[in-house]
């Protein structure tokens, strides 16, 4: 997706459980002056109307592909819109696709990156979930969806903040961190963000998997949040230190880290060899990669099965060269993990 | 399929580049066909362009959008619109409109039978209008995402997700469906009626003996097909998505079952679009590169129409008597050869 990306027309997933605010952060969009003119891909007609805009009724019709990749979905609906209207091109500046409250982001994300016709002509830049400061850390117990959506997120926006107690939101944001410590998390009512923070982010664009540290958020809560990062981060490398924090039974994140170079050799088949295996249980994976005898950092990212990586430029002077992988999914087998990348580190 | 290596002689390819009369368009082009001697170019959105022999351009405004879909039988052209509606033109130059969604759904599929009737699809929805009877509608379990009438009788197949059905718009309850995993694009019937070919979302094609529904997988293509056309007197389907023309043969009562395809005219470059000739066994294919080769089915013998270095070639159309071939590249760039 990384070449010729400018010229690609960007396609924001605009996801979040039933009642969140989806259709108020999209009619915030749509509404707002920017000058850009936006093809919108909809579940249901009605509350929204800007004159503008091109608006497309979808169905979610999601379907598996025949290549032996069980958790190979895509929203067949996606493929035929794209295909039409890439023949308005030129007519809108950006995509946006709402899914339905209960639905999955992967499929979305896979059609971006398994059809070849819709990839010539799209890249997806970013997966921004709603989430409801009221109710989502209950959610999150009921509601596989919802956890999904928060773990597969590039940018939270977490709406509703004026209806909850500031404990409230300190528990709702632990909650979140412990399944998505990467995604930028933006405190909203009334979806109030910035376009900027939600819009061409290039989440998906390898040239700009430049950080992937956790997310760090400048709120009024610092202490808190600080913390609460640093005992996420700790947690991973180190279970049960008896700090204050969330551990969400089935969805985390794992991060590794090495500053020795790695084996491509070695390193790459395993990499393959776990999406193939592990590839329903990791919703996205990203990295940045040191090889041996390499000067080019290598960067990989990757939606359940399906892995996409490149050289991406020389190692700077001076630039530490690490490698760092991020894993989010569903009871990763966090030990099998490290155990394998532990191997591709030449000794 | 094999690697392509260009044999030592080929840039001994017979040209008929001089002949061309060359076409600019000014628009997006996605598919061409011919209204009596004029050839239609259809535009992405809104317009037809009319073009008659000496390369007079007559625009005509068909829809208030993205045009999605198209069929034509040589007398009109109907197309389906992201506005919602069924139009025709004729070969005058008049444009009628034939339905509209009442949701304003896009109307993602058309089909012409030769008798007059016509068929269009919005989501699930699939309906038919044959002479003064009423319109009659069919809803299959996901979205369309081809129609075609069989040669012979009033009958629709209706390509979905997971097979396609076929269906007798004036019996009721005479819909039958012929499964198969997967996401069913384009549909069309063998000549003799014996066949129905899918393409599908994957890069195949997929087949069944009407007879007794036997399946017939044809699989190996590099990328999608989007384009088939059946050789004169359906001996050969002629189909696009490799860097080869894929022939598959039909001849026999078992159709390709248990045969390998015909490659020809390989070439560095993605076969975009196939048109075979209406009389004799020929094809004309275009490519990626914007090469455009007519090709004798009996020996490869190729021809050379229009070079390689622009945008994809999209349209590819023979008049009826097959005098006439046009065609346009992605940006509007096109041609018309007279033989």
């Amino acid at each position: 997706m990384s070449e010729a990306t400018s010229q690609k027309i960007p396609v924001t997933v605009l996801t979040g459980y039933l009642g969140a605010g989806k259709t108020t952060l999209l009619n915030r969009i749509l509404s707002e002056n920017h000058g850009k003119k936006y093809a919108v891909i909809v579940n249901e007609f009605g509350e929204i109307g800007i004159d503008n805009d091109l608006i497309i009724g979808a169905d979610e019709e999601v379907f598996e592909m025949n290549n032996g990749c069980i958790c190979c979905t895509v929203r067949g609906d996606l493929v035929r819109i794209m295909d039409g209207l890439m023949k308005r091109k030129g007519k809108f500046d950006a995509i946006i696709v709402e899914t339905t409250g209960l639905a999955d982001p992967a499929p979305v994300a896979q059609t971006f990156f398994v059809d070849e016709d819709v990839q010539k002509n799209a890249r997806l830049d970013a997966v921004v979930t709603v989430a409801d400061a009221k109710w989502l850390s209950d959610r999150l117990k009921d509601a596989p969806e919802a956890k999904n959506q928060i773990a597969f997120a590039d940018v939270i926006v977490l709406n509703k903040t004026d209806l909850v107690t500031k404990g409230e939101l300190a528990e709702v944001e632990a909650r979140i961190r412990a399944i998505n410590p990467y995604a930028k998390l933006h405190r909203t009512e009334r979806c109030s963000v910035a376009l900027a923070d939600v819009l061409d982010r290039g989440a998906f664009d390898l040239d700009r998997i430049l950080d992937i540290e956790p997310d760090f958020l400048n709120a009024d809560d610092h202490d808190h949040d600080h913390d609460h990062h640093h005992h996420g981060h700790d947690h991973h490398h180190d279970h049960g230190h008896g700090l204050k924090h969330y551990h969400d039974e089935d969805m985390q994140s794992l991060s590794l880290k090495t500053d020795k170079p790695l084996d491509p050799n070695v390193f790459m088949p395993w990499l393959q060899n776990l999406v193939q295996v592990e590839g329903g249980k990791i919703l996205r994976s990203k990295g940045i990669l040191a090889f041996h005898d390499d000067d080019d950092r290598y960067v990989f990212q990757g939606v359940h099965m399906m892995l996409e990586g490149n050289h991406q430029r020389k190692w700077k002077d001076g630039e530490a060269r690490e490698s760092r992988l991020v894993f989010i999914g569903r009871e990763l087998p966090e030990e099998l993990i490290r155990a394998g990348f532990e191997s591709c580190i030449v000794s | 399929m094999k690697e392509f290596t260009p044999a030592s002689d080929s840039a001994s390819i017979v040209s008929v580049t001089d002949r061309v009369k060359p076409v600019a368009l000014g628009m997006g082009v996605t598919s061409a066909h011919f209204l009596g001697d004029r050839a239609a170019f259809v535009g992405g959105e809104e317009n037809v362009a009319l073009v008659d022999s000496k390369g007079e351009i007559t625009t005509v405004v068909v829809h208030s959008g993205g045009i999605l879909s198209t069929a034509s039988d040589g007398k009109r052209l109907v197309m389906g619109g992201d506005d919602g509606k069924v139009v025709s033109l004729d070969a005058k130059g008049e444009v009628t409109l034939l339905a509209t969604d009442p949701k304003r759904r896009w109307i993602d599929a058309v089909a012409l039978h030769s008798d007059g009737a016509y068929a269009w699809s919005a989501g699930k929805t699939a309906t038919v209008k044959s002479g003064k009877s009423e319109e009659k509608s069919i809803e299959v379990p996901s979205t369309v995402g081809g129609l075609a009438f069989a040669p012979k009788g009033l009958r629709l197949a209706i390509a979905h997700y997971n097979g396609a059905t076929l269906w007798f718009p004036n019996m009721e309850g005479s819909a039958e469906f012929l499964p198969w995993a997967g996401s069913h694009l384009g549909v069309t019937f063998s000549p003799d009626n014996k066949f129905l070919v899918t393409t599908m979302h994957e890069s195949a094609l997929h087949g069944w003996r009407l007879a007794d529904n036997r399946h017939m997988r044809m699989t190996g293509y590099p990328g999608r097909v989007r384009s088939m056309s059946w050789s004169a007197g359906g001996k050969a389907l002629a189909t696009s998505g490799a860097d080869t023309v894929i022939l598959w043969p039909f001849a026999s009562k078992d159709g390709p079952m248990g045969k390998e395809p015909a490659m020809l005219a390989p070439l560095q470059a993605r076969v975009s679009v196939v048109a075979c000739h209406p009389k004799n066994d020929i094809f004309a294919a275009g490519y990626s590169d914007g090469t455009v080769l007519m090709v004798r089915l009996e020996d490869g013998a190729e021809i050379l129409v229009r070079r390689n270095g622009t945008p994809p070639v999209a349209a590819l159309a023979w008049n009826a008597k097959g005098t006439l071939l046009a065609f346009a590249d992605e940006n509007g760039d096109g041609g018309l050869l007279e033989l």
